[in-house]
């Protein structure tokens, strides 16, 4: 035999290789756009996703894309006469949501303001005292207020964000460009970026994730809270909601009249934030305490 | 025939009616002094003692302090109950346990009992859609001095200047 490549081995091998980096290698190169997946796509790109996540962190992540519940439409509602800005809310989505230690990125920002005056433009959020609450002082939390009409899904020139079923304002990270048009288009400052490869050490990752939500995202993509897709479209409670230490946090159904956030609207006055922008959000804000 | 049709609806109304009497009262809270009820609870000490009604000050029990809850109105055996010590007291006379202290509390504080019934005021943990916990009262709120006190914030974000970009 000799021992030299022979013209038709030589071919065999480069048509190999080639056919390999396109279907193996570049799949995600061809993936299509999450909303425009059938059922079984999804089912195989969550599959390759998975064997990706644990080449890369070297444990089992679960991801899920569990649709929306029909005939849920979720609501927030904050209670600012009990928030005492302690932050926990804060770090539990940290932690819940897969964010970037090293990084920082944080969903949810805690304003402080001077009692008396609601000017956002003199809000805080790097108040670092000793304790909490301090006097002549209240805190609001700001996260994404998933808006009806939203501005950031309006302006994404790729359609990687749009609003799902459940009112719930979603990014496909594996779609997203990274233009950040979407942040500059937010009024809430909700959105954030990933300027770089996210820190997530693997006994800090939170491995039940949604494909919409907490799974572990790459440099370049925008993120924002999604509220906890992961958890709420199991029936459970956000993990903000359930970490406030002083209850000051609600969620529940929009058309289910028997809901907590319903409760709040019959008996509580409700506001949201600049409601003059007409983004409709479904974040509200009240105060329980003396205003009956 | 008739009489068996009776009967039926008899024990239709009959569980209907254990329905309504349990749907205002029922919650699904998240236990509370087990230690005390089980381990060691407060009827290992005072049943051996006389039930004293004077207001005085007390020799045991010198943490406890009430501190904003109308302590000049108000004594030891409003709430708790003078003979069953395991036991607390309502105004109308009902010993209740202290599973259900939130009937005590309501007594009072009605329009929160009706937020906290409606899962509204204070703390709940599990499903949105279904099998909520709700926490009692006493899980944030010391009963003896209720007011909130001032906790520790967790640490506040990076300011962007202070980020290491290595």
């Amino acid at each position: 035999m000799n021992d030299k490549m022979s013209r038709r081995d030589f071919l065999k091998s480069v048509l190999g290789a080639s056919i390999y980096f396109l279907t193996g290698c570049s799949k995600e190169l061809f993936q299509k756009r999450f909303q425009e997946m059938s059922p079984e796509e999804i089912k195989q790109m969550l599959k390759q996703l998975q064997a990706e996540y644990r080449k890369k962190y070297g444990i089992n992540i679960n991801v899920k894309a569990t649709p929306a519940i029909k005939g849920v439409i979720f609501g927030y509602a904050l209670d600012l006469s009990k928030c005492i800005g302690c932050r926990r809310c804060v770090y539990a989505c940290v932690s819940e949501n897969n964010l970037s230690r090293n990084v920082q990125i944080h969903w949810i920002r805690v304003l402080k303001l001077k009692k008396g005056v609601f000017n956002l433009e003199k809000s805080e959020h790097y108040y670092n005292p000793k304790i909490v609450p301090e006097t002549g002082y209240f805190y609001i939390p700001v996260q994404c207020q998933q808006c009806e009409n939203p501005p950031c899904v309006k302006v994404c020139p790729v359609k990687a964000t749009w609003k799902e079923p459940d009112g719930v304002i979603v990014i496909d990270y594996n779609w997203c460009s990274g233009c950040r048009i979407c942040m500059a288009a937010c009024p809430y400052r909700a959105r954030k970026f990933n300027w770089r490869e996210p820190l997530l050490l693997k006994d800090q990752i939170n491995t039940e994730t949604h494909y919409l939500g907490n799974r572990p995202r790459m440099k370049g993509v925008v993120e924002k809270c999604t509220f906890c897709i992961q958890r709420t479209r199991q029936g459970l409670y956000p993990a903000c909601v359930e970490v406030c230490p002083v209850g000051a946090r609600k969620f529940g159904n929009l058309l289910d009249p028997r809901s907590e956030i319903r409760y709040i609207f019959d008996n509580f006055r409700v506001f949201r934030l600049k409601e003059n922008l007409n983004t409709n959000g479904k974040f509200y804000y009240y105060f329980s305490l003396g205003w009956r | 025939m008739n009489k068996k049709l009776n009967i039926f609806w008899l024990i239709v109304l009959f569980i209907v009616s254990i329905g309504i009497s349990s749907y205002e009262e029922k919650f699904n809270i998240l236990p509370s002094r087990i230690y005390q009820s089980v381990v060691y609870p407060c009827s290992n000490c005072h049943d051996s003692k006389e039930v004293n009604l004077q207001r005085r000050q007390l020799q045991f029990h010198t943490d406890i302090k009430l501190k904003g809850h109308a302590e000049a109105q108000r004594w030891c055996l409003d709430c708790h109950d003078a003979n069953d010590r395991n036991k607390l007291k309502l105004l109308n006379g009902e010993k209740i346990s202290f599973n259900e202290l939130y009937r005590l509390c309501g007594q009072c504080h009605g329009n929160i009992y009706k937020d906290w019934k409606a899962g509204v005021h204070g703390k709940r943990i599990g499903s949105w859609n279904g099998n909520k916990k709700y926490l009692l009262c006493t899980y944030c709120h010391n009963p003896h001095n209720p007011r909130f006190n001032p906790i520790v914030p967790e640490t506040s974000p990076k300011r962007p200047e202070e980020t290491l970009i290595k």
